[in-house]
């Protein structure tokens, strides 16, 4: 879709908001409510909005990171190095490996292959435990080193940008296992699966972030 | 509903993430001098792009998705641009 078809349908729905709204199923109850088509794609509308924010609260970081590491390029060079490239990553590995298999995840569901989901959503939340333990490996070794998140500004910065994106990863897998409960209870189908697709953005998100932090903070030394 | 690609697409476009990762870390043991940090971005952003087209299926939204996922790229660019341009345009640091 062209630049101008993306802004004229952006305009004609600020001009004519009424033409938005969803038909109604008057057939029903007589209670109002969205076909799913619409709450689907309003949903991911909403998840996609909820997305960006989250890119904003990282974007704060990313802009200290630039400005400080261009005021103090050898305290920046020290730190880098001083990171396990290794586990760093291991780690991208199991985030892109996760990210896949929550895409099929993603895809099964379309097609009602729920065994298929619930070994992808196992895989993936066990990919994110992973990931959480190598984290914590890096950290206390850091501990022990005596370097904590005031030793300098470059290491305030790692703690901080790694430290908000581990509390995605946790909040990703709680995410995921409230799916893969529900799952199991046969909530979901090839008819209903917003949510999973919902969830399933969340954890591409998570794996978006690392994909720019890894470089930057492990590798550009 | 929206239901595109195939098992055998999404794994295709892991390994080709798996590539650039190797990019990623290959890249990083050559000195480009001013140029590490720009090499560096440009491979995570295309990273970036794989995963938001594919795994995230922006590849197949509409209009208005595609304008949800791409106004805050324009916002983090003033956001940084703006704090960058303002810390090394000062007279007294």
């Amino acid at each position: 879709m062209g630049f101008f078809d993306v802004t004229s349908k952006v305009l004609k729905s600020i001009a004519y908001p009424s033409e938005m709204v969803p038909s109604i199923d008057t057939e029903d109850d007589g209670h109002h409510h969205f076909d799913h088509e619409t709450e689907h794609s309003g949903a991911k509308l909403g998840m996609w909005l909820f997305l960006a924010t989250e890119l904003l609260l990282f974007g704060g970081l990313f802009a200290a990171y630039a400005i400080y590491r261009a005021k103090y390029p050898d305290m920046f060079q020290h730190g880098s190095q001083s990171l396990n490239v290794v586990l760093g990553t291991v780690n991208t590995v199991i985030l892109i490996f996760s990210s896949l298999t929550v895409a099929i995840a993603v895809k099964a569901i379309q097609e009602n292959r729920i065994k298929l989901v619930k070994i992808m959503l196992w895989i993936t939340i066990i990919c994110a435990a992973i990931f959480a333990v190598n984290k914590y490996f890096e950290y206390s070794y850091k501990f022990n080193l005596g370097i904590f998140p005031g030793t300098d500004i470059f290491y305030s910065i790692y703690f901080a940008a790694t430290g908000v994106h581990m509390l995605h990863v946790f909040i990703g897998m709680a995410v995921l296992g409230v799916l893969l409960r529900k799952v199991y209870k046969g909530k979901y189908s090839k008819d209903n699966y917003t949510a999973i697709e919902i969830g399933g953005l969340y954890w591409h998100l998570v794996d978006l972030i690392w994909i720019y932090l890894f470089p930057l903070l492990y590798l550009v030394g | 509903m929206d239901n595109h690609g195939s098992y055998k697409s999404l794994i295709n476009i892991w390994i080709l993430l798996m590539f650039l990762t190797v990019v990623t870390v290959g890249a990083a043991q050559f000195d480009f001098g001013a140029w590490n940090v720009p090499i560096a971005l440009i491979i995570a952003s295309v990273k970036a792009g794989v995963v938001a087209l594919h795994f995230m299926h922006l590849k197949h939204e509409d209009g208005l998705t595609w304008v949800f996922a791409s106004y805050p790229l324009f916002l983090l660019f003033l956001l940084i641009a703006f704090t960058v341009t303002d810390m090394f345009s000062r007279v007294v640091n």
